[in-house]
């Protein structure tokens, strides 16, 4: 299988193969991620690390993967820095960049720029979010953590949490839960409820989500919640807002109707969804989750610059 | 004897069969008058076996197959008739193409095709009738097509 200069904008653009490749390749990375194991297969490459929005798990954790195989990294974690501040517009930035980097990284507001990209960048572009869009290093990062814990994802039972409609993160990961055979179940605040499209899109690879708004008797036999930050930046009204972020709370009480072996993720920030006494408890997997990043976007980052196989 | 309200054209392109009231953005997106000098006769709201139609007539201009397949975005059931003298020497139904560049706004807001970006806007063909279009940036399908275009 060659990924070798192969941009990365949305998980739909992997096959059922190329993800499992991807996630299996994720796996020999684990050690060089925790530094317990030393590679430089990317020295002299140069990852291009342009983040137009915010972010902490995920500039860091394509730094630290970059920096774990041996590269180099160049960019910016705020825009106004930069020409864009002038005027300049993302194709000539991406240009830019092209020019200083073996391949490109790219955080942005709007949706669909990180596509926009690859018309202007020979080398390969990774999309490290677009707005409401797609995150797809986040969609695998999530998919390596519930094959890690659950050994496979086929038929495992997945409530999928909070913000159905703006965010992003679940979009891809029902799409690709379900081209991999999980059941879905769909947990939310009613103004707030998946998109007809992406339940279609599940329902083409066979799988018939579950829509309940009781929280208590979807975690009862779910193998895996998955829960998301209500995004307070989405809502036009705050008295809406107010009205649904408290509406489902994890805390201790709830996992008490849980089966022993759930695992709880989210793709964080967390605000006030999970109770922090949760943290203690051996179903939190957040944070590692969150390490996962850096094994995950490892792989990708090899397979695309070439690296010579680990 | 019945008289036509347009009379038959010698030589050139009838777009029959338009939904009624679109026959104005059929000739926007087909960039006309801009992009012919011929002389163009457009029929709003005649009365059909079926209803309702609007009719466009070309003259002596037989317009490219793939340029008048555009309009199926907005009038999915319209027929193309290319006439030479007097006679309907083609006829087909419009197909939309399976990527429509340059003609359609993206719906979203906050679609990087909406910014200030050297880009046309580009979508891919969701389904055929009625038409649904998926904006290629930002993947998102867009409603209204009528009211979206450029």
């Amino acid at each position: 299988m060659d990924f070798k200069n192969r941009d990365v904008i949305s998980i739909k653009d992997f096959s059922k193969e190329e993800i499992n490749y991807i996630l299996n390749y994720t796996k020999k990375m684990v050690p060089y991620a925790k530094g317990e194991k030393h590679t430089d297969i990317l020295r002299e490459k140069i990852l291009s690390s342009l983040f137009f929005e915010p972010s902490t798990r995920t500039r860091l954790s394509f730094e630290s993967a970059m920096n774990r195989l041996g590269g180099r990294v160049i960019g910016f974690a705020d825009p106004s820095a930069t020409s864009q501040k002038k005027g300049e517009s993302l194709a000539d930035t991406i240009r830019m960049a092209d020019s200083y980097a073996d391949a490109i990284v790219i955080r942005h507001p709007q949706e669909g720029a990180a596509r926009l990209s690859t018309e202007f960048a020979e080398s390969p572009v990774l999309n490290a979010g677009d707005g409401a869009g797609q995150h797809p290093t986040q969609c695998l990062l999530d998919l390596f953590t519930i094959i890690t814990e659950r050994k496979k994802i086929k038929g495992n039972k997945i409530v999928l949490l909070g913000d159905l409609k703006y965010g992003r993160t679940v979009h891809s990961l029902a799409y690709a839960l379900s081209l991999l055979g999980a059941e879905l179940t769909f947990v939310s605040p009613e103004s707030l409820k998946m998109p007809k499209e992406v339940i279609n899109e599940c329902k083409e690879f066979g799988v018939e989500p579950s829509s309940i708004s009781n929280l208590e008797r979807a975690v009862k036999d779910a193998d895996v919640l998955y829960v998301t930050r209500i995004q307070k930046e989405r809502f036009p009204d705050a008295e809406e807002y107010n009205r649904v972020v408290g509406m489902y709370k994890v805390d201790i009480d709830l996992l008490k109707h849980a089966k022993e072996d759930l695992i709880i993720m989210h793709p964080l920030p967390r605000v006030v969804e999970i109770d922090p006494e949760v943290d203690k408890t051996p179903y939190a997997l957040y944070f590692k989750q969150a390490f996962n990043g850096v094994p995950v976007r490892m792989a990708l980052l090899s397979l695309i610059l070439g690296g010579k196989k680990l | 004897m019945k008289k036509l309200k347009i009379t038959p054209i010698k030589n050139g392109t009838v777009i029959d069969h338009i939904t009624p009231g679109f026959a104005v953005k059929v000739l926007h997106v087909l960039k006309i008058p801009e992009s012919t000098s011929s002389v163009v006769s457009v029929a709003i709201n005649v009365k059909s076996r079926i209803g309702k139609k609007d009719i466009v007539k070309v003259e002596n201009r037989e317009l490219d197959t793939k340029e008048v397949d555009k309009i199926a975005l907005i009038a999915p059931k319209a027929t193309i008739n290319i006439i030479r003298d007097f006679e309907v020497v083609e006829k087909h139904k419009v197909q939309l193409p399976d990527e429509i560049v340059g003609i359609v706004k993206c719906s979203n807001p906050t679609c990087i095709s909406n910014a200030k970006e050297p880009v046309k806007s580009r979508f891919l063909l969701v389904s055929d009738d009625p038409p649904s279009i998926k904006c290629y940036y930002c993947e998102r399908e867009t409603e209204d097509i009528a009211e979206r275009i450029i």
